[in-house]
Order: C-alpha cells, then structure tokens, then sequence
C-alpha cells in the first residue's frame, strides 16, 4: 500500500475545495504566472516544437528497450561504486531505505524534493524506524510542518498564503523572537534558510529525488532552483536517490535535448538554477560528498502499464504544466484530487497505480478543452487517456447508477437516429415550455448538478439537428 | 541479483512482448549508447567568438548573475577584490586547490584567501569552472579537490572564473569536452550546471534569492 487515499471523495473534496476562500486566493496565481512564465520562454526558443517531437522519440525509444537500458543502467552504477536497490512495490522501496539508514545508525535525514518520497509514505515510514525525515525543499518543508501532501508536483505549496506559512513558522519555530517581523516572503525564507542550514550540516542521511537516470554513465540528475537538492547530498554520508523505472534515458545528448523543454514548461525558464548530475560515491581524492551511493528504483505499477493504451503516461516528465493550464486544477487546486498526483497527470496516472475502484473519480475531472495536451513537453494524449478510463469505469460499473443509466438511455436514443429526433425535439418543447416567459429554467429533474449553481437556459427554436438539416438544404438550392 | 530486479524485468519484458535477447532490440540499444546522437541544437547557440561570449553574459545576467570580463588570469584577484568590496562583503576567499587558481597573484590583494572545502562557515568562495554553455549562460562545475562542491552551494557569495576559451555554443558541445576530459561512458563525480543564484518562488510565487545556496553569483570570464 502507498499513501492513503482520498480521491474516492473527490466530488466531495471539490466542493470544500471550491468554497474554501484561502485556497481560492492562493489559486489565483497558478492562473496568471504559470502561464505567462511558460509562454514567454516558449516564445523565446524558435526550435521549442521540434524539441517535444525529439523529447517525445526519445521517451519512445526508450519505453521500448527499457529492460535493456535499466541493465545497462544498474552496471554502470555498479561500476562507479554505487549500489542499485530494486523495489516492486512502495513497502519495498521503504525497506531498502529504512535498512540503509539503519547500518549507518542513521538519526536524520535531509530531503530533497521528491515525488516517489510521497508515493510511498517515505516520511511516515521512515519516523516509524526512529529516523527524523527534514523536508528541506521551502515549500516540502513547509507542508511537512502542516502534516500535508503536496499539492502541485513542482509547487508543494502552492495552496498557501503568506499569512498561512508565517502562522506555521511562529508555531514551530519556537526558539525565536516571538515579535519578529514575517511580513514578506524574504524574511520567511531567510528563516527556513537559517533553520534548515543546521539540519543540512547535522543529516546523518541525504535523500533525492532524480529527474533522469542516464543508461549511458550511471548517472541521477537533479533539477532544482533552491539548491537544497545539493546540500542534501553532498554533505551526509549517504546519498540515497529514489526513483521510478521510467526515469531511464539512454545518454546524456537525449538528457540535454528534454531539460530543454523541462524547465521551460515547468517555470519558464530557459534552464533551472542547478542541473546536478550524479556519478557514484565520492572518489579518491574528494575533499567532500557522500561516501556512499544508493538508488532505489520504484515499479510500483508501472512495469504493467507498458504495452497498454497507459504506456504513453511512462513518458512524463513531472513538469506540471498539465495542471498548471487545467481549469479543473484551476478551480479546485490539487489536494481535492485525493492522492500524491494532481491535475490532468495525476487523473491519467493515480488509476493505474492504485487502482480505478480508489481513483476512478479523477479521469472524469476534466471539461477536455485540451490544453495539458497541447502543452504538454512530451505530447502525451491526456485527455485521450482520461477517456480511456471513463470507458473503463462505465465497462466495470464502477460509474453511479443515474449516471450509467442515464448513459445507457441516451445510447439507446443516440444509436437510433429515427427516435432520437423525435425524442429530442419533445425534450426541447418540454424545456422551453418549463422556461417559458423567463428563459432560463431553475430546476432540472437530476439535473441538480448544474441548476443548483445556475440556471439552466431554455431552449429557443428548432433542435440543432433539424436547424443543421435545414440549412443543408439551402446550401443545396442556392 | 534481487528478485524483485528480476520479476521487474520479467514483468517489463512480457509487457513489451520480448524475451530480453533479441538481436535488433540489443543493436538498437548499443547503437545508440555508442552514437550519442544529437537531436534539436537550437540555431541561437551556433555562434563563435565575441557572439558567442556575449550570447553567455547576456543569458547568464538573464538568470540574474553578474558577469565581468577580464583580458587575463593575473586580473582575477583584482576582480574578486573589487567585486567583494563593491558589494560591501569581507575581504575573504576560501578557493580549493585548482592549479590555475593556485597561479593567480592573490598577493597583490588585502584578499584573506584560505584552501580547502567549506564546512558552512565561509561567507565567499570562489571556483574555476570546467566549461560554459552560452545558449543558456550556465556554468560547468566538477566535482574534486581542485574546485571542491561544497564552495557552490554553502558559502553566501559564488565567484566562479571561466576562461573564455572554455564556453561552448550548446549543451552538446559541453558534453563534448566532458567526455574528451573523463572518457566515453565515464563522468566526473558530480556535474553541477549552475545557472544564476539559488532561488524559490514556493511563497506565493514570489521569486526570492538566496533559498539554500548562493544568494549571488559572480561569473568572472578570462578573455586572455
């Protein structure tokens, strides 16, 4: 089992998520400077098209070889003097690290931001085992003080206020000046800054996250702004990366061609602030890093998504611009979506690896305007895949019964053209009858959904159908 | 060999519907560790000489660093001083073993330069950098005594030197010279890419300097 669930609520989840005014302040920014940010440096880079097509071959290429390129992976990392720890499942991945901390005598432990951290419960497990996690990423760190899971995969805070962070600050950091000013956003990161340095200099154990793991030399990579990636595994004596099988990438040319659509999609930069590649332990003659070298490599799942309509989800590369262009995230931000991956990603991927009976919710949260698709940097068929699942859903009837019955009713209209008309034009009569001198209709029987928020216009004129029909036949007579 | 490694290729290989041996799939894939290819090189990163170089300052001051040119190493001192003094910073160095560093006339400053890693106490370092990639103004630092990790991210104030001469166009150029310096198939330690001071925008999306490293990063090129 990974992280608890509670995206069989999401429906539930939306509404609070909707209606709760901070969370809707603070998704105000994902709206305008995600956006923006993204959209200027794509501007900025002619070639930015051309870049998705080859990002997307090389995820290709690579998904189809992947038992061969993990092999040549695992040797060179054998090779430098590094270890490789494979994990089928979450609870695999948490022993391998939890053994690692404990040989070493481990008491803390530094984290880097990591999305495969969360999908297994890293933190929980690794209190559990005695060992003190720190979150160390500014906004991990400050959802770790609120006892929360990330709610965007680059942005871990993005649900926040100032006011919000200052509140958690003055509650946990205690040993300070209880009038101090928090204010500004500077002076709450110069105090995580302060706190954390002596966490950082203190870890027993660093712990990261990796955005490739190159075939070709053996190496992680890490791409981060802060740079409390690199203090956290440069400084303890063991460097533990944890990642997911589809991290692979043959060579460092296929890494340098997708970091060239990975920071611009995620934050519209040209190239984040530190792109850290790591090759073994530390070698003779190093006045510093980790004397040790681990990765652990997560299936969890995935190894069964190849081969299937879900395989093209193994090309993501955790940027987020999914979500940030989704107005479904936009609305309801990313906790509503009840497990570790939000937005249009996390609706695709959340099913496949905990099942649609837990996740089943989240691929009908969508209006399928489109956009993850168009922006997505390795042109992976979101809402495609989201209709997938709902055909799934309704297939295993795991869809609630008005709404499968309602389905199977319009299909039965729907496949017979000679009663649909009919039944439509009646439907309409009915409606624009029920709305008549005010135009709009404010109740619908099981249509609560929509009216209880607003109402429903009445139908004016003709069906579509028989406008369509009509107009065909002028277009012919003229 | 773990099980679990092996159930996981097992289960890859019968999802992809392979046997792991097949003679195309190896080919394919030694081909193309062996080849590298180079896919997209942006056209804005094809320039040489004065372009080149004004291709990387102008993108590193994008990613907020300064960047001054100086027209030989004997100048560097000078610089570091100067700058340290400009930004109202003590007059302290800590610099690792590099022989192109050790060569440089430190004397000629009131600099107080001391050697070796950083174990959080120093307020400025500086590094000579591997190479440099102007398409993006990012800096190639490796890992090693001469130039030890800990002086990129711990100290408050960055100053890294780079000779002119060692800024390539593109990103693949840079791969380019990291593997004619350390081998086919072979990395230094640890590659860090650097690109502008450390940052966050994780509090209401505000960008803010100086998250965990540098809260500034002076890039100081060597023309000569």
């Amino acid at each position: 089992m990974t992280v608890h669930s509670t995206a069989k609520a999401f429906k539930r989840n939306a509404v609070r998520a909707m209606q709760d005014e901070k969370l809707q302040r603070a998704l105000s920014h994902v709206r305008t400077n995600f956006i923006a940010k993204r959209q200027s440096a794509v501007d900025k880079l002619p070639e930015f098209e051309a870049l998705r097509d080859t990002a997307r071959d090389i995820k290709n290429h690579t998904l189809a070889h992947l038992d061969l390129y993990l092999e040549r992976y695992e040797a060179k990392v054998t090779e430098s003097g590094g270890h490789v720890h494979f994990a089928r499942t979450a609870e695999e991945a948490r022993t391998a690290v939890i053994n690692i901390c404990r040989r070493l005598g481990a008491k803390t432990v530094t984290k880097g931001k990591s999305m495969i951290g969360e999908e297994i419960g890293l933190n929980e497990a690794l209190e559990d085992a005695g060992v003190k996690p720190v979150e160390t990423d500014l906004g991990e760190y400050i959802i770790q003080l609120r006892g929360e899971i990330p709610s965007h995969i680059i942005a871990p805070a993005v649900h926040l206020n100032r006011d919000q962070v200052e509140a958690d600050f003055r509650r946990v950091h205690t040993g300070l000046d209880p009038h101090r000013d928090l204010s500004q956003p500077t002076q709450l990161l110069a105090e995580a800054r302060h706190i954390l340095r002596e966490r950082f200099l203190a870890a027993d154990v660093g712990i990261t996250g990796a955005n490739f793991l190159i075939a070709e030399t053996g190496t992680s990579v890490i791409v981060t702004n802060e740079g409390n990636g690199d203090l956290t595994q440069t400084l303890p004596q063991a460097h533990i990366v944890l990642a997911s099988i589809e991290k692979i990438t043959p060579t460092l040319e296929d890494v340098a061609q997708i970091l060239r659509v990975l920071a611009r999609s995620a934050t519209g930069q040209d190239m984040s602030v530190y792109t850290t590649f790591s090759t073994g332990p530390r070698r003779a003659g190093d006045p510093d890093g980790p004397g040790e070298y681990h990765v652990v490599i997560l299936d969890n799942g995935r190894s069964a998504m190849l081969g299937t309509q879900f395989q093209d989800m193994l090309r993501c590369i955790r940027c987020g611009a999914c979500m940030n262009h989704c107005p479904v995230y936009h609305a309801i931000g990313g906790h509503a979506y009840g497990w570790v991956y939000p937005g249009p990603m996390g609706a695709v991927l959340t099913p496949s690896l905990i099942g649609l009976g837990e996740g089943g919710n989240l691929p009908n949260a969508s209006t399928f305007c489109g956009r993850c698709e168009a922006v997505c940097p390795m042109k992976i068929p979101l809402p495609g895949m989201m209709r997938h699942w709902r055909e799934r859903e309704f297939e295993r009837h795991l869809a609630p019964a008005p709404q499968r019955y309602g389905l199977a009713l319009w299909g039965f209209f729907a496949k017979r053209p000679r009663l649909y008309r009919p039944a439509t034009r009646l439907a309409m009569w009915a409606l624009a009858l029920f709305g008549r001198g005010r135009g709009s209709v404010p109740f619908l029987p099981f249509g609560a959904g929509w009216t209880s928020h607003r109402d429903f216009p009445s139908p004016q004129g003709p069906t579509f159908q028989a406008r369509w029909q009509a107009r065909g036949k002028q277009g012919k007579s003229s | 060999m773990s099980v679990a490694r092996d159930e996981i290729l097992a289960t890859l290989r019968r999802s992809l519907g392979v046997n792991g041996v097949e003679a195309p799939r190896r080919a394919a894939v030694e081909d193309r560790l062996a080849r590298s290819p180079s896919g997209v090189i942006p056209k804005r990163s094809q320039v040489t000489g004065a372009e080149r170089l004004a291709l990387f300052k102008r993108q590193a001051e994008e990613g907020l660093a300064t960047v001054v040119l100086v027209p030989d190493a004997a100048s560097v001192p000078a610089e570091a001083a100067r700058y340290l003094r400009d930004s109202n910073l003590p007059a302290t160095l800590r610099i690792g073993d590099d022989p192109r560093l050790a060569a440089m006339p430190w004397e000629t400053t009131a600099l107080d330069v001391s050697k070796g890693p950083s174990g959080g106490g120093d307020l400025n370092a500086l590094s000579h950098a591997f190479g440099a990639i102007a398409e993006t103004g990012t800096l190639a630092m490796v890992s090693g005594a001469e130039n030890p990790t800990t002086l990129n991210f711990l100290p408050d104030n960055h100053l890294v030197v780079v000779a002119a001469g060692e800024i390539t166009g593109s990103f693949e150029e840079l791969l380019g010279t990291l593997r004619a310096r350390y081998g086919k198939e072979k990395m230094p330690r640890t590659l860090n890419l650097i690109t502008g001071p450390s940052r966050s925008a994780d509090i209401e999306q505000t960008l803010i300097l100086g998250a965990h490293g540098p809260r500034k990063l002076h890039v100081i090129v060597v023309e000569g």
